[in-house]
């Protein structure tokens, strides 16, 4: 199989030791959010994080993503601890190690494709002009090469997730993050941005993927499931193979 | 590496505003009113100036004026009275001589008689001032002869019947013919004119008499003193309807001559307490151009500051129209603000693009005011008759503070930009 030799090195990409996160809405309205998670994820793995709301799942995201800090507990980002950054460090780590997908594709309106590729490169300083090649293969690659200067509104939303695939990768980051990516999605569509997904993950690009959706797991080499601000299951692939074959038997 | 994300961000900008072309070009029609009014009211206020400064500076800052004045009602009831309709009021032969030798730094003092007169040649007859007055008259004032000569030291002694005349009265009474060498008829006598002055600008005139009111003055005639007195006599009579009314005034206007500033300085209150003693009716006025220079400066002081607050208001309220319209952008792009800062744009990149589309705005419609305010004081030279000057430093005023407003007033949208939670931007719709 092609998962136990992305995995091999067994590099831990994320490390996340006793992370919780509180939210005071009031003098006696504590909301723990997160109540202590402790997580590891390899380098190349794809893993689907799953929970209803309510579970933590969001506030995991927005962590994983580096948008909000952790109240207690550490996030090992590449071997870096940036749950205590500041915002400045924080926007740095999210340009340079972060990809994101988002499930509104979150592209700028009033930029074609190609600059929208090239936002996260402008924030690192880059020279737009000497990456453009690169921009455009990364078009390419997600199979817009032909509509460089289209803008967000004249693409369907399949194009527009894919081009948002394409600028998540520009800063060849540590992981992508996608949350929710095919939710505004029709089947057909969603499941050609999710086979762009696996793709990327089987070229070694570690994927982490937020969803509620069971099919869209399914695609995941391992799925943590959360609720009540914990991880209540963590399954690899094929134990979750087994589990399921188990629940179909019994029903 | 900066500037090159500085013209990226700039581009950016640029491309921001032209998404809403009629909402930026309103918000910037504000900036572009206060920077065009800034230089257009400080331009017209200099031309003004200007004007009235050069006029008193052509008068000479060395010349001292004493006119006659009509004594007031009052006092003229008390003092001559007795006189029945005959009035005596004004400066006499004797007041220039004193004044000549008394006060200390005198170099000339030149006495003048104007009395309004129609002059005629064949049909034409025009109303002029027919002026008595000395040769030197035109090293006084500074009057041009274009043709012929002034008058000359024999034409007093004699008593000539000799004029010169105005270039602008020439072209009213010799439409057709050469001036010089024909007579003109002034009340019962002929004169031969035998030179042609310059007229000078209306403004020079309108205070060559000491007077900041508006007086026709370019149809002028200048006579000899000595002329003027025997033909017109010292008593002058002034028909109206149903009465006439007789004056006696021997001088109407004394310019003094003094020897430089200085001596102006000291001679002023000394001519005033020499012509108290003989003048008790306050029936003279000492006009000092050095002193309306003063003036004037001091006024164009006040008029630039009082334009310049009423044309900085007006940038103030362009400023304050920006910081709405972009408090209004910075709400609607809360979205692609919580994208760019996912994607790693920090707070001060934000800050940054906002502030450049507003410094954008208003240094656009800095240019454009420039432009405007450049073009409305010569519109409104060319339509009145108002000198207007465009200092250079009213442009680099107007366009600096056109710059500073959209620092100023673009901070605070683009520090509000730049504060968002960008989880809460992200989730904004």
């Amino acid at each position: 199989m092609d998962d136990s030799a992305s995995t091999g090195n067994h590099r831990a990409i994320i490390h996340l030791e006793g992370l919780e996160k509180t939210y005071v809405l009031g003098e006696e309205n504590i909301v723990h959010a997160l109540a202590g998670v402790d997580l590891e994820i390899e380098e190349g793995s794809f893993i689907a994080i799953m929970g209803p709301s309510g579970s933590g799942k969001s506030t995991m995201l927005n962590i994983l993503g580096c948008l909000d800090r952790p109240t207690a507990g550490q996030y090992f980002l590449g071997g870096e601890d940036v749950s205590r950054m500041s915002d400045d460090a924080l926007s740095r780590v999210r340009g340079e190690r972060i990809g994101f997908i988002f499930q509104s594709y979150n592209l700028i309106a009033q930029l074609t494709v190609i600059e929208n590729i090239q936002v996260p490169l402008f924030y690192r300083g880059v020279d737009l002009k000497e990456a453009h090649d690169r921009c455009v293969e990364l078009a390419n690659l997600v199979g817009l090469g032909d509509r460089l200067d289209h803008r967000p509104m004249q693409l369907s939303g399949g194009q527009q997730q894919r081009v948002a695939v394409a600028r998540s990768l520009v800063n060849n980051p540590l992981m992508i993050l996608a949350d929710e990516p095919t939710g505004n999605l029709d089947s057909r569509t969603g499941a050609e941005v999710l086979d762009l997904i696996s793709r990327l993950n089987e070229s070694g690009k570690t994927v982490v993927l937020v969803t509620h959706d069971d099919k869209v797991a399914a695609r995941a080499h391992r799925v943590v499931r959360m609720k009540d601000g914990i991880v209540d299951q963590d399954v690899t692939q094929r134990e979750r193979v087994g589990q399921g074959a188990n629940r179909r038997n019994i029903v | 590496m900066i500037p090159y994300q500085f013209i990226v961000t700039v581009k950016l900008g640029l491309k921001s505003l032209m998404l809403h072309k009629l909402r930026s070009s309103l918000t910037m029609l504000g900036i572009i009113f206060g920077v065009c009014s800034v230089i257009a009211m400080l331009a017209i206020g200099e031309g003004a100036s200007y004007e009235a400064q050069e006029a008193i500076k052509k008068l000479g800052s060395n010349n001292i004026l004493i006119r006659s004045v009509k004594p007031p009602e009052q006092a003229r009831q008390q003092s001559s009275g007795s006189r029945g309709m005959q009035l005596k009021y004004g400066l006499t032969y004797a007041d220039g001589a004193r004044l000549q030798s008394t006060i200390p730094g005198v170099v000339r003092v030149l006495p003048m008689r104007i009395i309004r007169e129609n002059v005629r040649f064949e049909r034409n007859e025009v109303p002029c001032q027919v002026i008595g007055t000395y040769p030197y008259y035109s090293d006084v004032t500074g009057a041009a002869v274009v043709r012929g000569r002034f008058l000359a030291h024999l034409d007093e002694a004699r008593q000539e019947n000799v004029c010169v005349i105005t270039t602008g009265l020439a072209r009213r009474l010799f439409p057709y013919q050469d001036p010089l060498d024909h007579s003109v008829k002034i009340d019962a006598f002929y004169y031969r004119v035998i030179g042609i002055v310059q007229e000078r600008s209306q403004a020079e005139q309108r205070t060559q008499s000491g007077k900041m009111e508006g007086q026709p003055l370019d149809n002028n005639v200048y006579i000899p003193l000595s002329t003027s007195r025997t033909r017109f006599g010292d008593i002058l009579i002034r028909r109206t309807a149903g009465s006439f009314e007789a004056e006696e005034v021997q001088l109407h206007q004394v310019t003094v001559q003094m020897r430089d500033v200085a001596a102006v300085e000291t001679a002023d209150p000394q001519i005033k307490t020499l012509l108290d003693r003989f003048h008790e009716d306050n029936d003279y006025e000492v006009v000092v151009p050095l002193q309306l220079l003063r003036q004037a400066e001091q006024t164009k002081r006040i008029f630039n500051i009082v334009l310049g607050s009423i044309a900085a208001i007006s940038l103030l309220v362009g400023g304050i129209g920006i910081m709405n319209i972009m408090l209004a952008t910075v709400t609607e792009r809360t979205r692609e603000i919580g994208i760019r800062r996912a994607l790693g744009a920090r707070r001060a990149d934000i800050t940054r693009q906002f502030l450049v589309e507003t410094v954008v705005l208003s240094i656009g419609g800095g240019l454009i005011g420039v432009m405007v305010g450049v073009i409305v004081p010569f519109v409104v030279s060319e339509m009145t008759t108002m000198r207007t000057i465009v200092t250079p430093w009213s442009v680099l005023l107007a366009f600096s503070i056109s710059g500073a407003i959209g620092i100023i007033f673009g901070l605070y949208p683009a520090k509000a930009a730049a504060d968002l939670d960008p989880i809460e931007a992200l989730r904004h719709e």
